[in-house]
């Protein structure tokens, strides 16, 4: 991981501040990793298809269930979430006017085919069985009396580590025991594990950039020995922790990562090799100059080895706008939920050779 | 944090966390069965955080919940706001039936639902500061108080504001504790009738701490409480019952007490051991016994129960724990005892109704 000075500095220049919702202020990072293989990847043209009248807002989460069937969370007037059968024809929508739902951020599927919506409005996930009933929530969506005080826009960094509260939170992941893992979020700084009846079980997490401190982490995924991978984004860097939440290590030089996704997922085990997929993502105001520098998502071993990397900021099919979520079930295979350009893609990665010799 | 809903909270914050919940003493298991899984919506209808369950007298289930959206309208100079509860009717098995009270004006806040000797419906909303009566063909007959006309949104503030009593949005200014004279709420909980059919308000969690009698048409006729834990006041007035004799039972929240009144308000005595006193309901059978949630946490994970105690105040047993499984609460706000083996319980974090029945 050795870099010449200099080209931390030019990273540092080329740094893109933007403000952001809430008046936090993002820096989008060039990613300093070098001589990364170019994958090569298409877009499936036009893959998802709405009905007349229906449409997607800013695509925030997008996950497969092992049918094939494909979940976009996204912000339209309302918050919404959709499924699509495995050619990307819509098929219905979940949680229609649920309390839940107010701010899309991400969805997952769990190894049962249960559908979880993660929603930074309410501070809730709502976990859907597959017919779309609801089978669990975790967290507690404000009082509509106390969110006056809240408003407009009044909320900020807290810390404040409730057990049953998230501060924003931002995704969700489960390990092969059905435990729950959340990253939270925007208004705490930490990783939550729940059990699979969503009892407390640990939370781990400060604000600030060294060992178990996070910096808006944004997107968590486990692999099948139960690691969790966090993208912290504000730190530029994946976390690696163990499943008890315990520091293992940290993966830097992909600049900010905005989602993170281990293949194979989410369950039960299967003998398929998992990679880890990391999107530095184009900002989500879509400024010019970043556009240069980021949008790029690349693979890695689970060690934190770059096997390579494909597509840039745009908004042509087979680059990305904004890159909310990544559903790598099939690592060959990908989703992409997209904030700016109001889309999700079906991306495909042409077959690799191993890389490790 | 917030003023709006200052008491509340302060009572949350004061004792929980001292409170263990239990009663004095060993306290027998009530054993019991429950269906968790008890209401049945069609796609996309949602029964969310149950403010208000009961049944009428022909079985049919009422549920005024908070689900959808809070919405705010953009006025010219003000804000406004709609939305964010409603009220469902379910078949005796719990199987939907259909809603009432579509887009109301003052569905916003789900905190409270009877049902009369007579099938009427009567909704609490705790931030419209309203009580709505739906006869049972869901036309409103009455209402008591009135919605504030905007929403208070307040400018952005650096930090938080320290805690300080505040009326709610929009509701007239009177002395903290005093209560305000005549019909107008801050933060109802809940309602109840006496035989005669006058109507008692529980009002409620903000600052005012008063028990507010009306005739059956509505008339307002008197008020008793304030803000304290003297006998007759209250730190936070969260449920009310009426027994066969016209005695009116209030949960007093904040002081882990239930006091008895008659029905001019004359304190006659008051009975702790029962934690966090949070839902009421009377039975109506030769020997009445009330049931009282207990919730000591606003997660519902940790501590929660729901007693049985006789009406001079000895608690006869208890069942459930604070959890999202079946047999477990997450804030029991609400409790339907008509059938007095066979209760309903409403649940906010739990977003469901359980159907619980004792085992003999």
């Amino acid at each position: 991981m050795k870099r010449l000075p200099g080209l931390a500095f030019v990273a540092v220049v080329l740094a893109v501040v933007l403000p952001s919702g809430n008046g936090v202020v993002v820096a989008q990072n060039r990613a300093t990793a070098t001589n990364v293989p170019v994958i090569p990847h298409e877009a499936v043209p036009n893959f998802f298809k709405n009905p007349p009248g229906v449409y997607t807002g800013e695509n925030m989460g997008i996950a497969t269930n092992s049918k094939g069937n494909i979940y976009i969370y996204h912000r339209a007037f309302e918050t919404r979430l959709f499924e699509y059968s495995p050619q990307g024809v819509f098929i219905r929508e979940i949680g229609r006017n649920n309390y839940g739902f107010a701010f899309a951020h991400s969805v997952r599927v769990d190894a049962q085919d249960n559908i979880w919506a993660v929603d930074e409005g309410t501070d809730m996930l709502v976990k859907f069985a597959p017919d779309g009933r609801v089978l669990m929530t975790i967290g507690r969506r404000e009082d509509p009396v106390r969110m006056l005080s809240n408003m407009p826009g009044a909320g900020v960094y807290h810390g404040r580590n409730e057990k049953y509260r998230f501060g924003r939170q931002t995704d969700v992941a489960f390990d092969q025991q059905g435990n729950v893992f959340v990253s939270d979020g925007y208004f705490d700084a930490r990783v939550v594990k729940y059990d699979k009846n969503g009892r407390f079980v640990k939370a781990v997490g400060t604000r600030g950039n060294g060992n178990n401190q996070f910096n808006t982490p944004h997107s968590i995924a486990t692999d099948f020995q139960g690691n969790v991978y966090v993208g912290d984004r504000g730190n530029q860097r994946v976390v690696v922790l163990d499943n008890d939440l315990n520091w293992k290590t940290a993966y830097p030089g992909i600049g900010n990562p905005w989602s993170v996704c281990v293949s194979g997922g989410p369950g039960p085990k299967n003998p398929g090799k998992q990679y880890l997929y990391v999107s530095n993502s184009w900002p989500d105001g879509g400024p010019a100059a970043a556009a240069e520098f980021t949008g790029e998502i690349y693979k890695m071993e689970l060690d934190g080895k770059i096997v390579g990397k494909f597509g840039r900021a745009g908004k042509a099919p087979g680059e990305f706008g904004t890159t909310h979520q990544i559903d790598c079930r099939d690592p060959n295979v990908l989703y992409t939920a997209e904030i700016n350009a109001w889309r999700s893609q079906k991306i495909l990665l042409k077959p690799q050779t191993t890389s490790t010799n | 944090m917030n003023r709006l809903h200052g008491t509340l909270l302060a009572i949350l914050t004061a004792v929980a966390f001292a409170s263990s919940g239990s009663a004095q003493g060993q306290v027998a298991e009530l054993a019991f069965d429950s269906n968790a899984d008890f209401l049945r919506t069609p796609a996309n209808i949602y029964v969310g955080e149950v403010g208000g369950v009961g049944r009428n007298s022909k079985g049919r289930i009422f549920v005024y919940t908070r689900t959808g959206h809070p919405y705010a309208t953009l006025g010219d100079n003000r804000t406004f706001y709609r939305g964010g509860s409603r009220l469902f009717e379910f078949d005796a098995s719990g199987k939907f039936v259909g809603e009432l009270g579509q887009d109301v004006y003052g569905f916003n806040t789900a905190f409270g639902l009877k049902i009369d000797a007579d099938d009427n419906i009567w909704v609490v909303d705790t931030s419209a500061n309203v009580v709505i009566k739906f006869d049972p063909q869901g036309r409103i007959q009455l209402v008591l108080g009135r919605k504030p006309e905007v929403m208070a949104v307040r400018p952005a503030a650096p930090a938080p504001p320290a805690a300080a009593p505040a009326a709610a949005p929009g509701a007239p200014a009177g002395p903290p504790g005093a209560g305000i004279p005549g019909a107008t709420f801050n933060q109802p909980t809940d309602v109840t009738f006496d035989k005669a059919g006058n109507v008692y308000v529980a009002d409620g969690v903000a600052n005012v701490n008063r028990i507010a009698k009306f005739a059956k048409d509505g008339r307002f006729i008197k008020q008793w409480g304030s803000t304290g834990n003297a006998p007759g006041q209250f730190n936070g007035v969260k449920a009310l019952a009426i027994d066969a004799q016209g005695n009116v039972y209030a949960a007093d929240l904040g002081n882990k007490r239930i006091q008895i009144f008659d029905a001019e308000g004359t304190f006659k005595s008051e009975f702790g051991n029962v934690g966090m006193p949070t839902a009421l309901c009377v039975t109506s059978g030769a020997t009445q016994y009330l049931y009282v949630s207990h919730v000591g946490d606003q997660s519902g994970m940790d501590d929660a129960t729901i007693y049985k105690v006789g009406l001079d105040g000895k608690v006869v047993g208890r069942f459930g724990s604070a959890g999202k499984l079946p047999k477990e609460f997450g804030v029991a706000n609400s409790i339907d005892c008509r059938n007095e083996n066979e209760l309903l319980v409403g649940e906010m974090s739990n977003w469901r109704v359980q159907k619980v029945t004792f085992k003999r």
